[in-house]
């Protein structure tokens, strides 16, 4: 008996050894989570969260925008300069770059990464951002570090732009898996987990002449379960969270408080609208209600936004204003306030367009009582709760509001296609600091305009006015002028609610007292935006 | 086993019983939100605390038992009188009606229920009020819930009808409605009497399931499904354990169901 164990002995040595060698590879290791598959590695073609936190990690940019300060700043490129037409731009790059494989970086690599983004038959979404007119983008090359894009119409932003640009090789076999930024992909388990290791070539180092980034790789699991991702956390096996809900953030703060970080209000808006669709299967009656800037208006007065923000968000959150969040410092119209909770408001604006209570109900001028549905997407715990308070703010001004959550195919088909709901009420997360990129919401002719898209002229005179001054602060690189513009559409949009905007949800992350230099931000990525700095300590062993 | 069907249909009357009256018992409306004190612990004015939007959660219990307990019943004799009917006339006819009726069950039990539900439930009208909501739920419930017991109704009505007391019946004048109602129905009542039975707690199941989808009864109706849903984050175990209270007399009730079915099984 006692030769037999002595005999499994060496083996079992082995096993807590080979287990003691994976737990010293894993120091010096950032550890976190992806919430479902990255669907691509090739740059050109992310749109999905996870390819993007790929790209943001391996990918090397001409401008980087400084989430922290909302600035731009050389990255691959030493300079850059925009033409006043805002048609082209130059950049002088970086001299003696190489790809993690070995290729020498030029300016050969930029033009066909653009080359690659505007390919029609390739259909990239970073793309889409630069197509701004019909016509070919010419790249030229003036030596092997300097280079000029002209694109065939102006587009705004056009520098910003290149902050979501990683920089393809046109000459490693490797392809996008040659990469310029701090770490490539090493090891890829599909459904399992992502390995990133620290490029070699990576070309930054810190004051002192240490190559960046600190860390030497990235480990990054494959967990939709939010739940597992904080007990993970909490547990060590994982260093931060990078976006978290309410009411994770509050559990994390009874539990570890040191680790839970509120940055402050984010981009996101979380806004309801009213369906006014001239061609909608609604009664005429109820066209007449939705249409109405009285009865918009009244609907938002009703609200207590600061409930919203209190119950629902736990605090968490700030009553939305505007389609800008002030978390934008630059764009936020800051002369304009939240909509006040005021019901008597509410019913004097009813009763200026001839409803009046009865019976504890709202009807309207022709009698029909005031009941309509507020459509969200099912499964979204926070909107469903928004949506029941509502439902309760507004019987005090005696309308009746049917809470219905849709499956969220359902939920589009109604909103895009057959335009048969009343209200929705849904969010938009929002990326991009510039308004320019929310052409496609405000113009009338977009198609999303969700309240009534595709309109061949627009219906209303304010709607007019929208489309001229979003036109405008698109058509000039004057940036007071652009601000002017984008001041006013606030003010029409703070007026006319079409979208009648509920709270700015805030930008929470949890942070394990293991990582260092972690600033969080409100902008994404907002823990790891600065992961050249991050260090993490490399006494802890972790569990394997 | 006799002990344990008294007790647990003794609590099902209680259960009952409480969900009636709950109009009295409760101690405040299950819709209204008292914003000051959202997840509230329990305590004197809130039995079993307040829920996220500071609900009444012992309140929203009573009626949410209520909506569950006594709608899944109705569900359950909806699919049960579908199943008679279409069913019975299967096996009663028999020949090429029977085929094609029986190819159209199984076809009908193939598809994914659930999916079917959610896809039947996207094209209802919007505009309906919470109470229409829960009656459109149990009802595509009922509505959708018939093959099953259609295929056991089939069956048994092939068997009766090849009997030979029908033979009799038939041998002495009766035929058609006659025939049916006097001698097919009162045979076929106890098969029915069993699959009503079992499809309760499988309604109060499925509606559950739905509402965890958040697809279920509508806001601000409870619903056993819509107070399951609070249970659907594990961190909250040890933080809130009354919130387990939905779920313990969720199990008890579908026991009890279940407990109280074994005696009236044993007649088929």
């Amino acid at each position: 008996m006692s030769q037999r164990f002595f005999r499994f002995v060496p083996l079992v040595l082995c096993a807590v050894l080979s287990v003691a060698r994976a737990n010293a590879q894993s120091e010096n290791q950032l550890r976190f989570c992806l919430h479902a598959e990255p669907k691509t590695f090739n740059p050109a073609l992310m749109a999905d969260d996870a390819s993007e936190t790929v790209r943001y990690l391996t990918g090397g940019v001409l401008v980087r925008l400084n989430r922290q300060t909302q600035q731009l700043e050389p990255e691959l490129a030493e300079s850059w300069k925009v033409s006043q037409d805002s048609k082209t731009i130059s950049f002088t790059l970086r001299t003696g770059l190489r790809f993690s494989d070995g290729t020498p970086f030029s300016a050969e690599d930029v033009a066909f990464t653009i080359q690659q983004l505007m390919d029609p038959a390739l259909h990239s979404p970073t793309g889409d951002s630069f197509r701004s007119g019909e016509g070919k983008v010419v790249t030229k090359a003036n030596g092997a570090n300097e280079i000029t894009i002209t694109f065939p119409a102006p587009v705004v932003g056009l520098d910003k732009l290149f902050d979501q640009v990683a920089i393809m090789s046109a000459r490693s076999p490797k392809k996008e898996m040659a990469v310029l930024g701090p770490y490539y992909v090493a090891e890829y388990k599909a459904g399992s987990s992502l390995l990133l290791q620290r490029n070699p070539n990576y070309w930054k180092h810190d004051a002192g002449g240490h190559p960046l980034p600190y860390i030497a790789s990235v480990r990054l699991d494959i967990q939709e379960n939010r739940d597992i991702e904080m007990l993970r956390l909490v547990r060590g096996e994982v260093d931060f969270i990078n976006s978290l809900d309410a009411e994770y953030f509050d559990k994390l703060v009874t539990q570890a408080p040191a680790m839970a970080y509120d940055a402050g209000v984010s981009l996101d808006s979380e806004q309801m609208w009213f369906n006014q669709v001239a061609s909608s299967p609604l009664p005429d009656y109820k066209k007449a209600w939705f249409t109405s800037t009285n009865f918009r208006r009244a609907v938002s007065e009703a609200i207590n936004r600061e409930d919203l923000a209190r119950v629902v968000f736990r605090g968490h959150a700030r009553p939305a204003v505007s389609w800008i969040s002030p978390a934008n410092k630059f764009w936020f119209n800051s002369s304009l306030q939240p909509h006040a909770f005021d019901q008597k408001a509410a019913l004097h604006l009813l009763a200026q367009d001839g409803f009046r209570i009865q019976d504890g109900a709202l009807r309207d001028r022709t009698g029909h009582l005031v009941e309509f549905s507020i459509i969200t997407n099912a499964g979204n715990k926070y909107r469903e709760r928004m949506a029941t308070m509502i439902q309760q703010d507004l019987a005090a001004v005696g309308m009746r509001a049917n809470v219905v959550t849709q499956d969220f195919p359902s939920l589009i088909e109604r909103i895009t296609r057959t335009f048969d709901y009343e209200a929705c009420l849904l969010g938009l997360v929002n990326n991009d600091l510039d308004p320019n990129s929310q052409m496609n919401v405000w113009l009338s002719s977009a198609e999303n305009h969700q309240w009534n898209p595709s309109q061949k002229t627009p219906a209303t005179a304010w709607e007019a006015e929208i489309d001229s001054l979003m036109h405008e602060q698109a058509s000039t690189l004057d940036v007071k002028k652009r601000k002017q513009a984008v001041d006013r559409v606030q003010e029409i949009v703070w007026q006319q609610e079409p979208f009648i905007y509920l709270v700015n949800k805030n930008a929470m992350s949890a942070v394990s007292a293991k990582v260092h230099n972690a600033h969080p931000v409100v902008l994404r990525p907002q823990v790891y935006w600065n992961i050249d700095e991050l260090t993490v300590d490399n006494v802890v062993a972790r569990n394997p | 086993m006799k002990w344990a069907r008294i007790v647990a249909v003794a609590f099902l009357v209680v259960i009952g019983a409480m969900c009636l009256l709950a109009d009295f018992i409760a101690p405040a409306s299950y819709a209204h939100q008292f914003r000051d004190l959202p997840d509230a612990a329990p305590s004197r004015q809130h039995l079993l605390g307040t829920d996220d939007l500071g609900r009444d959660r012992f309140s929203r219990l009573l009626f949410g038992t209520r909506v569950s307990l006594f709608l899944a019943p109705a569900a359950a004799l909806l699919s049960s009188l579908l199943a008679a009917v279409i069913g019975g006339t299967a096996g009663f006819l028999g020949g090429w009606w029977e085929r094609c009726v029986m190819a159209a069950t199984d076809l009908f039990l193939s598809l994914p229920w659930l999916f079917l539900l959610i896809t039947v439930r996207a094209l209802l009208p919007l505009n309906v009020s919470p109470l229409a909501s829960v009656l459109i739920t149990f009802a595509l419930l009922g509505c959708l819930g018939w093959a099953a017991a259609a295929r056991m109704t089939c069956s048994d009505a092939r068997t009766i009808c090849r009997s030979d007391f029908i033979l009799q019946a038939r041998s002495t004048g009766s035929w058609g409605l006659r025939l049916i109602a006097r001698h097919v129905m009162p045979n076929l009542k106890p098969v029915l009497y069993a699959q009503f039975w079992i499809s309760i707690p499988v309604f109060i199941l499925a509606e559950a399931n739905l509402g965890i989808l958040g697809l279920g009864v509508a806001e601000p109706l409870p619903s056993w499904g819509s107070l399951l849903r609070e249970l659907e984050s594990f961190s909250t175990f040890s933080a809130q354990p009354w919130q387990f209270v939905p779920l313990i007399l969720f199990i008890v009730v579908v026991s009890c169901f279940h407990l109280a079915l074994q005696k009236q099984e044993l007649p088929v």
